[in-house]
Order: C-alpha cells, then structure tokens, then sequence
C-alpha cells in the first residue's frame, strides 16, 4: 500500500502541537476531605510526573498521523490534549475544523435509553445538530447494524453492539479531524472490515486522522506520518514506516538478557497427557546458534529437544506461528509434510528448517505441538513457548501485512517509448516502495 | 474560547442532556411521572400532619386573598424549596456521575450542571402549573399572576445555576462538600418560611442590644423566591418590589461567582475526576 498524497506547502496545517508539556500529579496519599486539607494546609503530598515535555509537531491535512510509543509513553495524554479534554501546562495545541474523538466509544450513552434517543443525544455531544443526525440517522443505524434493536434500551445491548453503535455514531460526525485511540479492534470481522473501509473512505476524502496504536501493522499499513514519543518527548518524527523501523530496532535492543530469558521462558500454557515431552523448543540462526532475533529472509531452523517415556508410535509434531494479536501465520506439521517415523523410543529433536523466513517485522510467538498419528491427541502442547522478533531484512516490505510473498517486480515499457523490446526486470530485494511523504 | 458556532451545537447538547436526565429519571418506574407530583404530595400530607395538626402552626391568612387553607400555604414554599435542594444536590452529583464522559469527550462541561438544573425547572413548572389549577378549584384566581410566577421561576434558575455550578466543581475537589451540603440543606429549610409564615420572625433584645433578626433573616434569598412565589400564588399580590430588586442582585451575582469558580477549577476536571 501506498501512502497518500504529500501535503503541499501552501496547505495550512489542520493540527498544530506546540511546545506541549503536561504534568500530572502522582499522589503518595490521595485524600479528598476537607479535614485533611485543613490540618495540613495542602491537599496531598505528591510528585509532579511529566507525562508530555516539550512536544510539537504538525499535521497537515489529509494526512494519517500515528502517535506511537510505549505504555506511559505519553501518546493518549497528548491524544486528550489535542481533543481538548487534558488542558496542557504550557504550550499550545490547535485543531482547525471539527473534531471528533474516538477515545470511548459510547461514553455517554444512558443505558436506560433507547439506541434511538442515545444518537441523538450522544451526536450532540459530539457537536452535531439534530438536522445533521437526522439525515444521518439511516447511515448510523445501518452502519453499526442494529436495525431491529434501534428501540430497545441501550442496557440491554450486548458490549458488541453497544460499541458498535457508539463507533457508528462517532465515525458519522463527519469529522475534518479524527483522533483515535486503539479502538481500531471492535466488533467481529465483518465490523472491522467496515470500520476499515470507512477510515478509507476517510482518507480519501482528504480528512485528517490521528491515531495511537500499538498495533505497528496497522499504523504501518495506514498511516504516512508519525511520530515516537519515548518517556513523554518527541523521540523521532517523520514518515511512518521509517519511524515505526527505528522504534522497533530500539525496542528491541532494549530488551535485555533477563527479558530475552524470560521471552524463552513459557509465554503460554502447556498441556498433554505426557508420554511425549517437547523439551526444548529453539530458534536457531544460519550458524546454528541459538537465537530470539532473526531477520525477514533469513535462513531459520526451528528444532523441538523431545524425550519419551514410553515407546510412541507415529508421532507427529506440529508448530504453529502467531502474532501477538492472535492471528495465526501458519501452521504445519510433519505428518502432512510426510515425515513420520513408525516409532520412537529414545530422545532426539525434530528440525524444521525453512529457507527463507517470509514472516515481515514484527514480534511472533511458537506455539509446538507433540501428538499422537490423529493429530488430535496431544502428548506435549506447549502454547506460545517461545517468543521472537523479526526485523527488517530482505524482502523489505514497510507497507504493512504479516508475510512477504516475494513476487517479483517487472516494468514493461512499449516498444516505441524503450526502444528494443527487453523487460526491466527487477529482483525483488531492489524494489524500492516510496516512502510516505516527508513533512 | 467558546465561540459562537460552538454555543449553538451546545444549545441542542443542553436540550438532549435536560431531556436524558427528564426521561432517565422516572424510568422503569411504574408511576413514571407521577412520582413528580406526588414527591410533594407526600411532602405536603405529612407536613401538614405534623406542623398543622399536631404542632398546631397557626395558619396565616392569605392577604388580600383571603385563603386560609394550611396545604396550600405549604406548598408555595415548598415547591421553591425543593426546586432550590433537588438541583443543587443534582447538580452536585452530576460531574461526577458523568465522569466518564468528561474524560472521553470534549464539550462544555458547565452544560452538564445547566441541563440538570434545567430538568428540575421543568419538573418545578409541572408542580406549579398542577398547583394553580387546584389553587384556582379553591377559589384563588392565579391566573393574572402567573406570569410573574414565570419570571421568579426563571430567576431562581439562574440563582440555582449559579449554586450548582459552585457546589458542583467544588465537590470533585473535595468530596465531603456533599455531606456538608446536606447538613446546610436542613438548616437552610429551617431557615426559610416554609412551614412557617415570616410573621413570627421578630427582632431580638440580646444584653439591652437590639439585634436586627429580621434584617438578617431576609438576608438568605431563599426568603425571598417562598415569600415572592407565595405573594404571587396564595396572597395575590405583587411582590415588594424591593425584594425582588434584591434577589435580582443575589441571583446575578451567585451566577457570577460560580460561572468564575467553575471557569478557574474547570481545566484539571478530568484528572481530578
């Protein structure tokens, strides 16, 4: 995916941050009584915690601006900042045209109201009139898909529904500027879809979107401009996928030995009947070497240390590779790649080589699996046993996605304009996708 | 800061809010409205109970209008009365109970005390419009004074918005204002001719001094919305144009002081929720 268009300088910007800084107080003991107050002539003892320092940047319109980070890093403060619901301690944020703020979707709705009423109210919460709502009305109840519900009170709407109307609502405003906060992942798929569908519809129409993520697919996949912030300060600013590749290399080597230890540790549950034991599960690296980081393309042999303590006939062992988010990659396993012993009685590992790892940068964990011929009974099932980085390598792809398809690229010029009819053909690790716009 | 554009989307956000707190009030209970009027029905049975029958309060009789009929000599001040409580605690309460949507969205936050206020005018005006018919079944022809009654009504919103908007931000600071305000609130009726007519208010000898009760007395403006409304509905006449002169003031300058409070204390809001 391609970014969108790059803002021409004549364009004023449609979100100004300027030198904003926020402090929040970090109460040692939080009271709330007068009498407190009075004896001590303060209201509470507590340390100033800067949440933001000094942070300014500009979005011009039509762009999608991520606000990345990590937790505490301060990108919801300056989210709520510029939605005008946090008032900075000094600097400025300015907002030119509507606005509207997916922070909580629903926030306002009166349970003992009907969807019905809950628009109209929660829409002029949100600044919209009732001439506006009205004619909207259809869009909104089509769009969260609650037609035969619209009457019932809002209490007694399941979570999904009542964050699907309150979405719907929000994202009906007709913003110039939508901030959004990590509420990407509501409803089922087919919601998701939609809400997917109308961000580009969105962004195609040339309005402006601010959004804080920690899902760096997403904000890769969409976004063309954003900026890290680490410890409540700009750390980096510019095009998204540039960014999002800096912030990634940080965080990573941050990690250090004990996490890396604690990564390889037991990330999830395991369970079986126990005739069979995975060991060990490892990544091991083109040397052989045991290793948690490995590169988009890179040579990769996963190998499963197994012991018995009874002969098994038949085994099969399986993997399965999955995002953090849950989504799973693949998922093979040896019988269907036909490489089944008729029995094994000793210790010994099973390799699974692969040539090259098409997975895209990003943060995977190894769910193994030692059963039985069925597949279906499990000897050893370890979920999420070992937990791994991918970083950018070749096949270099910033455009979002879990996996690299490797195709090749190929320009085919007529032969009038090129002269000799000849492809230019271009190996795939030259193809350079344009980066998002520069600021 | 605010401008215009932004006032009139706020105008229909204050009719929404008014309208969910009216609708949200009386919701799944079988009398639904109801409960508005017989609240002070209640109220009003067993006051009359306790201060006519058994305390025996002389009852005053209307002048020029001549009515001597306790109930409804109650009820003038009561409905001010409750009016002034019910939307000060309700205003009270509803930054906090909104804090979600504080936190989450942007608007004016002040529209929140003015809504809740606004739906305990409206719940009032019913009162009142049931009030006179009876009064009017008994031979007090209020009709001519209703407008008059109108612009009391309005002014003690003001006055009450102004308390609210005080109490209200006040109270996300330091949450035992509300347990404070209770006990202001029955001191406060005591405090106010309600069940009492103002007549037996007199001034004081305290060590040969002479004490102006009376002046002080008047100085709560709650004396003034019963006494004025009263005049209107059960005296039938025309408020001492002094007092009103008055309560003019107070209720200008409470609005004053609290649109001040609100608007120095309203930034730190949603952290301090």
């Amino acid at each position: 995916m391609i970014a969108g268009p790059p803002p021409t300088a004549s364009l004023a910007p449609a979100v100004v941050v300027e030198g904003v800084s926020k402090t929040f107080r970090l109460y040692h003991e939080r009271n709330q009584s007068l009498k407190v107050a009075l004896l001590r002539r303060k209201r509470a003892t507590y340390e100033e915690l800067w949440a933001l320092r000094d942070v300014s940047f500009e979005v011009f319109p039509g762009q999608t601006f991520a606000l990345i980070g990590e937790n505490g890093s301060g990108k919801s403060t300056l989210l709520k900042c510029i939605a005008r619901i946090l008032r900075p301690e000094s600097g400025r944020t300015s907002v030119t045209g509507k606005v509207s703020a997916l922070l909580e979707l629903g926030a306002g709705f009166h349970p003992e109201l009907s969807g019905r009423d809950n628009i109209f109210l929660n829409g002029s919460i949100l600044g919209l009139s009732k001439k506006h709502i009205e004619a909207k009305f259809d869009e909104i109840v089509d769009f969260a898909g609650l037609e035969r519900f619209i009457d019932t009170p809002v209490k007694n709407y399941s979570s999904g529904m009542y964050v699907r109307l309150g979405f719907s609502v929000a994202i009906n405003v007709d913003p110039d500027v939508l901030l959004v906060d990590e509420v990407l992942a509501v409803g089922d798929e087919q919601f998701q879809r939609k809400c997917a569908e109308k961000f580009a519809d969105l962004r195609a129409r040339g309005k402006t979107i601010v959004i804080v993520s920690h899902s760096l697919s997403t904000v890769r996949s969409i976004c063309d401009q954003a900026a890290w912030l680490q410890r409540g300060r700009l750390k980096l600013l510019g095009p998204a996928p540039a960014v999002i590749d800096a912030y990634v290399d940080e965080v990573h080597t941050e990690r250090g030995p004990e996490e890396e230890a604690a990564a390889t540790a037991t990330v999830g549950a395991r369970w079986g009947s126990g005739e069979g034991r995975i060991d060990r599960v490892e990544l091991l690296d083109e040397q052989g070497a045991p290793t948690l980081r490995v590169h988009t393309g890179d040579r990769v042999t996963m190998r499963l240390s197994y012991s018995v303590t009874l002969p098994i006939e038949r085994p099969v062992f399986g993997i399965a590779i999955n995002t953090l988010e849950g989504m799973q990659v693949t998922g093979p396993n040896s019988r269907e790649a036909g490489c089944v012993p008729d029995r094994i009685d000793g210790p010994g590992h099973v390799d699974i080589t692969i040539d090259r790892l098409m997975l895209l940068p990003g943060t995977y964990d190894l769910t193994v699996a030692f059963t039985d011929y069925s597949a279906l009974h499990p000897f050893d099932y370890r979920h999420r046993v070992v937990r791994f980085d991918v970083e950018p390598g070749e096949p270099r792809e910033s455009f979002g996605g879990v996996v690299s398809l490797g195709g090749r690229w190929s320009l085919h010029v007529p032969d009038a304009v090129a002269g000799p009819a000849e492809a230019a053909e271009v190996g795939v690790a030259e193809v350079d996708v344009s980066p998002g716009p520069a600021t | 800061m605010t401008s215009l554009a932004e006032l009139s989307t706020s105008r229909e956000m204050l009719v929404n809010l008014t309208l969910r707190e009216l609708r949200g009030k009386y919701k799944r209970s079988l009398l639904g409205w109801s409960w508005s009027l017989l609240n002070p029905l209640a109220t009003m049975l067993i006051f009359t109970l306790v201060f006519r029958f058994i305390l025996k309060i002389p009852v005053a009789a209307g002048q020029p209008s001549g009515m001597k009929i306790f109930a409804f000599f109650l009820l003038c001040g009561l409905l001010p009365w409750n009016f002034m409580a019910a939307g000060m605690t309700g205003a009270m309460g509803t930054l906090i109970a909104n804090a979600n949507l504080i936190k989450k969205v942007y608007f004016p936050r002040e529209i929140l005390v003015v809504a809740n206020v606004l739906a305990s005018t409206v719940s009032l005006l019913i009162e009142l419009a049931v009030l006179a018919v009876a009064l009017m079944l008994f031979g007090n022809i209020v009709l001519p004074w209703l407008p008059m009654v109108i612009v009391l009504v309005a002014l003690q919103t003001l006055f009450v918005i102004g308390v609210g908007l005080l109490m209200s931000v006040l109270n996300v600071y330091f949450r035992d204002v509300q347990h404070f305000v209770s006990i202001l609130l029955q001191l406060w009726f005591y405090a106010t001719p309600i069940i009492y007519p103002l007549s037996l208010v007199r001034d004081a000898t305290f060590h040969g001094h002479r004490v102006p009760l009376k002046f002080i007395y008047q100085l709560n403006p709650m004396v003034g919305f019963v006494e004025a409304m009263r005049d209107c509905l059960y005296n039938l006449r025309f408020p001492p144009v002094g007092e009103l002169a008055y309560l003019v003031v107070v209720s200008l300058a409470t609005l004053a002081l609290g649109i001040a409070v609100f608007t120095k204390l309203e930034p730190k809001l949603a952290e301090e929720l």
